[in-house]
């Protein structure tokens, strides 16, 4: 009986991806286990093998093929002396098990619909670029720049990054400078944070912000404190960085949130940027800062678009809020991923009539207080969002803020929307229920609006 | 242990066994001098005395060349005096006054010199290994032929990211010496009550590091062990091990009641293998000094040693503004 092959999700966060080379033509014997055709997702280039033996009797989607969705039928197999168009009724309703759990992405660029904080001129020419190549882009402009500057972590090299990040750099500027480690955080950490001490500028990659827990000790204790330790005679001029947070059906061990933790550590700077013109920015200004900056990554923002200034040398400075939405009735104050919640419930409050103003902090420390009070004296109400955990989370932190010093101004209570007060669960209605939603996030402006 | 050392087996010099005499005893009466204002209530927290490993450091800074770089853990006041740094200020930042190496924001076991490239002073024990191999991956990558000597303990060498140090130092062919200062006891623990691997530099041969044991109360032992692994680092043959056998006469701070150890021990030790009455030893069997001389040394460095404690108790406490400066460089 013919069998359809159907597109692979090769990643948790995979919907689509490109067939970029087939290595069976029509007619062709297959043997399982056997490459039948080379798949470019937006992390890597994977083989695809056949599972099952036969005869390949069409291939449904020719070589070179872009955006083709997880699940989409790409060949079919038949048995000896049967033909191809025997294939049973396409299965794609019934399939579809990975990607729709995992919120889908937007493609198109997101517009910046206010120029209340704009970080580059009126008239600049836009290029559109995904989070990956703007981060991309950040880590070799500074290279090219500074010769101090060099990246080290796991897969960064050879592999060309186990989230193609730093795909390409390798070629550039060798071994040297792109240093992959072994499977070792604590011992690469400290490692690298001498090495700043030595005069170089290291930027570390973590695979993901979930290990680098076992190099906390030397994040903390060795780069954060020791310009306060040694009177100011040498602070660790660094880059910390790496995916952080949840991406999709990765358990408790790879989807913690640690925007609240590093944010609570001073003498570190915590940088969460959600769009690409903000990560290409403030990588750049992190790496140039003489301080040990934690830069918060998150991996399903990796492939989102977004227009970023065409400029030669583009950085956004740190402390500074950008208003993504202008409002008057209610302040939702974001950052990172937790955006994509804020701008969605704006969309959707809009509707009903209630003027949302939405405010991407950007940066956690230093954190732009006076944009969050300046906004919440202006709407008299705020709700915040974040995947992180509840206790502790920087939305309790700028609720006690906004309450010393806004508090005549508020008409209601602040409400902090978080990730749940649970490890992350595997299942995948249990996943979507420990995130955010942003009918959390409408109800909780509803709520503070008493609609 | 062994008998006392045979006099005068080597040709060192007069003026640099002079050296090494004077560098151990500055050590000693520091830290002496130290204990006390401990007890006067003058220093306060942790204090760790490096009382009996003086040679370990003096015969390694003996080998060091200008830009080579150090860093050791948080019994740390001999490396700093060893390396130049001024007596002064390391007394002023052990009682927490302005006029300390860190403002007196740092204390005992967090003290720097950028200027005299010391490292620290590090609390987390084992911490200092990696740091110290990042030292020697900046020089590697700078292209100069500058070694770091990275310190650490018995204790800390039990510690896991020490053999990921290890394994990365070895792999990319850093220009780091690892320094065990095996003095037998992590804090109250003997090496033997906490390992069954109890040659530590031997550790370093599944990793491809070459190492071995020296005498680390012989100051002409530890500089010859220290010469030929400096060269070695420098000619671009990667990290090496030296474990120093030694001994810490006082306790693990100043709050070590010294119940895991007998009276007896320490005192054989100081009897039979002090490192300064060795050198002693060495210049006056040899005829190389007169009691005379090392008298003067004596009266002098009693002179050094008591100045840093008046500098010390009289450098003002740290202005209140200083709470809120050097969080960010």
């Amino acid at each position: 009986m013919a069998i359809e092959i159907l597109m692979p999700a090769l990643s948790p966060t995979m919907e689509e991806g490109t067939l970029a080379k087939w290595l069976v033509k029509e007619g062709d014997k297959v043997k399982s286990g056997q490459i039948m055709a080379e798949i470019e997702t937006d992390k890597a280039t994977m083989e695809f093998e056949a599972v099952d033996e036969g005869i390949i009797g069409k291939l449904l989607v020719a070589e070179g093929t872009a955006g083709v969705k997880v699940n989409t039928a790409i060949a079919v197999l038949v048995q000896e002396g049967e033909s191809a168009d025997a294939a049973p009724a396409p299965v794609a309703a019934k399939a579809a098990p990975v990607a729709a759990v995992a919120a889908a992405p937007v493609a198109a660029p997101v517009a910046v619909v206010s120029k209340a904080s704009a970080d580059w001129p009126e008239g600049t020419k836009m290029k559109t670029m995904t989070v990956r190549e703007a981060l991309r882009e950040a880590m070799a402009e500074e290279m090219r720049a500074d010769p101090t500057v060099f990246l080290m972590g796991e897969e960064v090299g050879e592999y060309q990054g186990a989230y193609k990040i730093s795909q390409g750099l390798l070629d550039e500027f060798g071994p040297k400078r792109v240093v992959d480690t072994p499977i070792t955080e604590h011992g690469f950490t400290g490692i690298a944070v001498g090495a700043s001490w030595g005069g170089l500028r290291p930027i570390v990659e973590f695979m993901t912000w979930n290990f680098a827990m076992q190099a906390i000790d030397h994040i903390i204790n060795s780069a954060a404190k020791t310009n306060y330790m040694s009177g100011g005679q040498m602070g660790a001029p660094m880059v910390f960085r790496g995916t952080n947070g949840a991406a999709a059906r990765v358990g408790a061990q790879h989807s913690q949130d640690y925007a609240a933790w590093y944010s609570a550590i001073p003498g570190l700077k915590v940088v969460m940027p959600y769009s690409a013109a903000d990560a290409k920015g403030l990588l750049k200004t992190a790496i140039r800062d003489n301080n040990p900056v934690i830069f918060l990554e998150n991996e399903i923002m990796y492939g989102h678009s977004f227009e970023v200034p065409d400029l030669p040398d583009f950085t956004i400075p740190f402390g500074k809020a950008r208003i993504w939405r202008e409002g008057t009735d209610v302040t939702i104050v974001s950052f990172g991923i937790g955006m994509r919640y804020a701008l969605e419930a704006a969309d959707l409050l809009a509707k009903d009539g209630i003027s949302a103003e939405v405010v991407d902090l950007r940066t956690l420390r230093p954190l732009d207080y006076d944009t969050v009070l300046a906004s919440v004296m202006k709407t008299n109400r705020c709700v915040t969002v974040e995947e992180g955990f509840p206790v502790g989370s920087i939305g309790n932190h700028l609720s006690a803020v906004i309450m010393e010093r806004a508090f005549d101004y508020l008409d209601a209570p602040v409400i902090n929307c978080t990730g749940k007060d649970v490890p992350m669960p595997y299942a995948a209605n249990l996943e979507k229920h420990a995130l955010l939603t942003t009918a959390e996030v409408v109800a909780a402006v509803k709520s503070v609006c008493y609609r | 242990m062994a008998p006392k050392k045979e006099p005068a087996k080597t040709n060192v010099s007069k003026d640099d066994l002079l050296h090494y005499y004077r560098e151990m005893l500055l050590i000693r009466r520091f830290e002496e001098k130290a204990g006390q204002l401990y007890g006067m209530g003058l220093i306060g927290g942790f204090c760790h005395l490096y009382i009996g490993q003086e040679a370990v450091v003096v015969g390694l800074e003996a080998c060091a060349k200008p830009g080579d770089k150090r860093l050791t853990s948080y019994r740390d006041h001999g490396h700093m005096l060893a390396c130049g740094m001024d007596a002064n200020g390391v007394m002023a930042e052990l009682t927490g006054r302005s006029g300390g190496y860190s403002k007196g924001k740092g204390g005992s076991m967090h003290m720097f010199s950028k200027e005299r490239h010391f490292y620290g002073g590090h609390g987390i024990v084992g911490a200092q290994v990696p740091l110290g191999a990042g030292l020697a991956f900046a020089d590697k990558y700078l292209g100069n032929d500058n070694v770091t000597f990275a310190y650490f303990g018995d204790g800390a060498a039990n510690q896991g990211q020490v053999y990921e140090t290890y394994n990365m130092a070895e792999l990319w062919n850093l220009p780091v010496v690892f320094v065990i200062e095996n003095n037998q006891y992590a804090m109250g623990t003997s090496v033997k009550r906490s390992t069954k691997s109890t040659t530590l530099f031997g550790r370093g041969l599944a990793y491809g590091i070459q190492g071995e044991a020296v005498d680390g109360m012989d100051v002409l032992a530890v500089k010859a062990a220290g010469e030929k692994a400096v060269a070695a680092c420098r000619a671009g043959e990667g990290p090496c091990i030296l474990e120093m056998m030694t001994y810490r006469y006082r306790g693990h701070s100043m709050s070590d009641p010294a119940k895991y150890r007998t009276r007896e021990e320490v005192e054989k030790m100081k009897t039979e293998k002090d490192a300064i009455e060795h050198v002693r030893d060495l210049l006056l069997g040899a005829g190389l000094a007169s009691d005379e001389e090392l008298k003067a040394i004596d009266k002098d460095i009693k002179e050094i040693v008591n100045a840093s404690a008046e500098f010390a108790k009289d450098s003002p406490e740290p202005d209140l503004s200083e709470l809120w400066t050097d969080i960010y460089a």
